[in-house]
């Protein structure tokens, strides 16, 4: 007979404690109601109800992990947790005896009120208006409601729960000429029903407008404009490692010998923010109990501090920072919240008008697949223009950049003075830097 | 549990179709970080999900607790109707009852934890003892063996079970603030010994690392390339097999235009196919997710496309036959059309005669992964020299390379001799959906006029 979820838990704890020096039960319930239209039709409706425990236990001062979604036999858990532990990593460190929670506002109950007739009536009107203005536009549109329930206890007393909303929409356009492909998309991810799905629309048919023409750049050296989203998945990504706290113990992190010294240009400042209202990555506590909060990753230029998990901190012998993530399956391990940059005082059209010839870079594909952990990337510009004497003249295809990201970072020449979301994780500006590595095919 | 399936589907009468699935899994996962393991855990799980068309429209329901079955079906039959808006054309495929076990080398579930780790101590210290630059390794190991019960409403009941391997190993090297890592990908559909006796592979890995610290950027630029067959794989997957994946075509009027059976895309040596048929590799089963019988499919031969890749559904709106590539990672998801084992067809070319003419190009080796938007794609080398005046020359890193489908594999050159299988640790990723065991294949081949990213 199986057991709720929540009875399930308590007897996990009360066996583990018994048999293992200190004990964790996490667990997640989550209800998610995906709408997907394709070929600019509705085309399916989800639901996926899930549930998990995981058990992470220190026994004879290793750890070990188990994690099921059948929640027949506590015993079962337990003896896989402890098996586990014959062979885990030593680890002298303690549980959280108490979770005192942040406060940042996670739960929207206009999310958990959202009707999947809400949900495709969004959907339906930013296809309508897409096609409105460009009837050749295919458009693909996904709405995401989840509401889920974390859960946290411990065999030294601490407990905690919290129940958080989130909503994600993301909208795309395909149109095809010829053999030329061009796709522009948009996703955002937040905690709360704040996402301005008319402006997402207009912002993707802005951008096809200005692909509208197609113009080469040479393969040089060039000015390049990264938008937010540019900026994301070439700059921020490759950065991101070098924060992890484990990467950094491990002595492979480019900046991890750079704590307090200035490694980038001393325009650059950056946090990771557990604490910001209704952001995807905020959270009352982390993953392992520990409360979130705000951390300076670089302070004008110089590195501030890097990012811990409980375990991580005590091998680095210092504190968590509150960053705990994981999975049911996996052990927690460092990991952002959301990641912002203090930002400039350059608008857009200041960074354009500086350039006689360069690359705009909105959408960029295959960047990760690198040396990330040097910071090196290289990816093909998928949605960019080129700039020729401060105007945007046309779409560029077949070209890359590549740069290293730490490099890239030390010499800006100017950051844009608003900052935008980008996907869940990210809310950032313009990053405008005088030369970054272009290659195009020849004519 | 045919009965208790068989039970529920008539909760779904009515529909035009609702299958269901459910699946019971374990897995173990070991990683290392440096010297140190770091995680050692087992999962075990039980799922299922029901989905159900109504008129071309589709609802999805999964859960964890067996108990909501009966409820799912009917919910998901809501959902479909909800959404149905037009005429079902959903190909037919034969009902089909059958149980399926997997011819299994050495069964991962034998091996003991300890029997496990104590391989990868080996593989760890390998790595540590090749050189003192070495900074750190990291060491991940997977298995996943998992009984999948799949019934449908036209009285297909078939139970497959799927047992899957990975292994990746990473050497990080590291002078000064300068670092760079090299790896090794192994997978197995069912034989742990595939990732025994890796050694040897390991300090190569190990030394590679080391040997990028001395390696220059690359140069940007347009290169005629060679590609390893590891790599070539990645790049026949990358370049033509998603958009050979009919669910990216059968809805979009203009790239159907493009996509038209009989249009030249290469040389009339190039061959291409995927199939999930071909035997023993980890995108290799029986059944796919919709329970149609695995199939090879050519998507290339002689240059010209002659096919493409179908789940029911787009089988039946481009009216061709489905070939058995609609597959779900897991419960958790609705099969997508997806690619399985995926090569390019031996040539006859030896690698010394596409060296030989090259007075300036890149031998690109080993793949970091890949990307596509369709028209184009990228493909990253974890290797690469230069070639200079029909000679391999000096190492250089950071390349990875883009392609235009309609232009890069029209400028394949020459197809080499010596086809391998990758049988990497990696996985394909779409629509969220990710890591999919799938494998890849190819010869070397010889590709003009590829854009290289660099400064």
């Amino acid at each position: 007979m199986s057991l709720t979820l929540q009875e399930f838990e308590e007897r996990v704890l009360e066996l583990a404690r018994r048999r293992a020096e200190q004990a964790e039960v996490f667990s997640v319930e989550t209800v998610e109601t995906p709408v997907a239209f394709e070929a600019n039709r509705l085309k399916q409706l989800r639901t996926h109800r899930s549930r998990g425990v995981a058990l992470r236990v220190i026994a004879g001062g290793r750890l070990g992990l188990a994690s099921t979604t059948l929640l027949e036999n506590p015993e079962d858990l337990v003896r896989d947790a402890l098996a586990a532990a014959q062979f885990g990593a030593q680890a002298g460190f303690e549980l959280p005896s108490t979770i005192e929670a942040s406060p940042p506002a996670v739960f929207d109950p206009a999310v958990e009120a959202l009707s999947v007739d809400e949900m495709v009536e969004i959907g339906q009107r930013m296809i309508d208006r897409a096609r409105a203005e460009n009837a050749a536009l295919l458009c693909e549109a996904h709405l995401d409601k989840v509401v889920s329930t974390v859960r946290l206890h411990n065999s030294r007393g601490a407990a905690g729960s919290y129940c958080g909303t989130s909503f994600s929409l993301s909208f795309g356009v395909n149109l095809i000429r010829g053999t030329d492909m061009l796709d522009v998309w948009e996703w955002q991810t937040s905690r709360r029903l704040d996402i301005p799905s008319d402006a997402m629309v207009e912002t993707v048919l802005h951008k096809v407008r200005l692909a509208e023409r197609t113009a080469k750049v040479p393969t040089a050296q060039l000015p390049v404009i990264l938008s937010p989203k540019g900026a994301g998945s070439t700059l921020i990504e490759s950065l991101a490692s070098g924060f992890n706290g484990k990467i950094v113990l491990q002595g492979a992190s480019p900046v991890g010998d750079k704590l307090g010294k200035k490694a980038f240009s001393e325009k650059l400042t950056l946090y990771d923010d557990g604490l910001l209202d209704y952001a995807a990555g905020s959270a009352p506590f982390d993953d392992e109990g520990v409360p979130t909060r705000r951390t300076a990753l670089v302070t004008e230029g110089v590195v501030t501090a890097f990012i811990y998990d409980l375990f991580t901190a005590y091998l680095a012998g210092t504190q968590s920072t509150g960053n705990a993530e994981r999975s049911l399956s996996s052990l927690p391990s460092p990991s952002l919240h959301t990641v912002w940059m203090a930002p400039g005082d350059a608008s857009l059209e200041d960074m354009l008008a500086d350039i006689q010839e360069g690359l705009l870079v909105d959408q960029v594909m295959g960047a990760w697949a690198g040396n990330i952990l040097a910071g090196e990337f290289s990816g093909n510009v998928h949605l960019g223009y080129r700039i020729e004497k401060g105007q945007i003249v046309g779409r560029v295809k077949d070209t890359m950049i590549a740069g290293n990201v730490f490099q890239a970072l030390g010499n800006i020449a100017a950051i844009g003075r608003e900052l935008y979301p980008v996907g869940g994780g990210l809310r950032l500006p313009y990053i405008y830097l005088p030369a970054l590595g272009v290659a195009s095919k020849d004519a | 549990m045919r009965d208790q399936l068989a039970d529920a589907l008539k909760a779904g009468a009515g529909a035009d179709y609702v299958e269901i699935r459910l699946q019971r899994s374990e897995s173990t996962h070991l990683s290392y970080r440096g010297r140190e393991i770091e995680q050692v855990g087992r999962t075990t799980g039980l799922g299922g999900a029901v989905r159900a068309l109504v008129k071309g429209g589709w609802g999805f329901v999964s859960f964890n607790d067996l108990a909501d079955l009966r409820a799912s079906v009917e919910l998901a039959v809501h959902q479909a109707r909800l959404v149905g808006r037009e005429e079902t054309r959903f190909a037919p495929a034969e009902p089909v009852v059958d149980i399926v076990r997997p011819a299994l080398g050495k069964d991962p579930r034998q091996i003991s934890l300890a029997d496990k780790k104590r391989l990868l101590d080996e593989y760890n210290e390998v790595i540590w003892r090749t050189s003192d630059k070495i900074q750190t390794s990291i060491i991940r190991y997977h298995d996943l063996s998992r009984l999948s019960y799949f019934a449908n409403s036209e009285g297909s009941y078939i139970e497959q079970e799927m047992v899957d391997m990975s292994l990746v190993v990473v050497a990080v090297a590291r002078d000064g603030s300068d670092v760079q890592q090299a790896f090794l990908s192994r997978g197995s559909a069912g034989d742990f010994s595939a990732l025994e006796n890796l050694h040897s592979e390991v300090e190569d890995a190990a030394r590679r690392a080391v040997r990028l610290l001395s390696a220059k950027p690359v140069k940007g630029g347009t290169y005629t390339v060679i590609i390893d067959p590891r790599l070539a794989g990645v790049f026949i997957h990358e370049a033509f097999g998603h958009l050979s994946e009919a669910d990216h075509v059968y809805e979009n009027e203009r790239l159907r235009e493009l996509m038209q059976l009989g249009r030249r895309f290469g040389p009339p040596e190039l061959n291409v196919f995927d199939g999930a048929a071909v035997p023993g590799l980890r995108g290799s089963y029986r059944y796919d997710d919709e329970g149609v019988p695995a199939h090879k499919t050519y998507l290339i031969r002689e240059g010209v496309l002659v096919g493409r890749l179908h789940s029911r559904e787009t089988a039946g709106k481009m009216g061709e036959a489905p070939t058995g590539n609609a597959r779900a990672i897991n419960y958790q998801f609705p099969p997508l059309v997806r690619m399985t084992n995926t090569a390019i067809e031996n040539g006859t070319v030896p690698f010394e005669d596409m060296l030989a003419d090259i007075q300036l190009g890149i031998y690109a080796k080993d793949a970091y992964g890949g990307e596509t938007t369709m028209e184009m794609f990228t493909f990253s080398a974890a290797q690469a020299f230069m070639i200079r005046n029909g000679q391999i020359a000096e190492e250089v890193r950071g390349v990875n390379l883009t392609g235009n489908v309609f232009e890069t594999l029209a400028n394949i050159e020459a197809i080499g001799n010596d086809f391998r299988w990758n049988h990497s640790g990696g996985g394909c990723g779409k629509g969220g959906q990710s890591p999919l065991p799938v494998d890849e294949g190819s010869p070397h081949i010889r590709v003009r006029n590829v854009v290289v990213g660099g400064e």
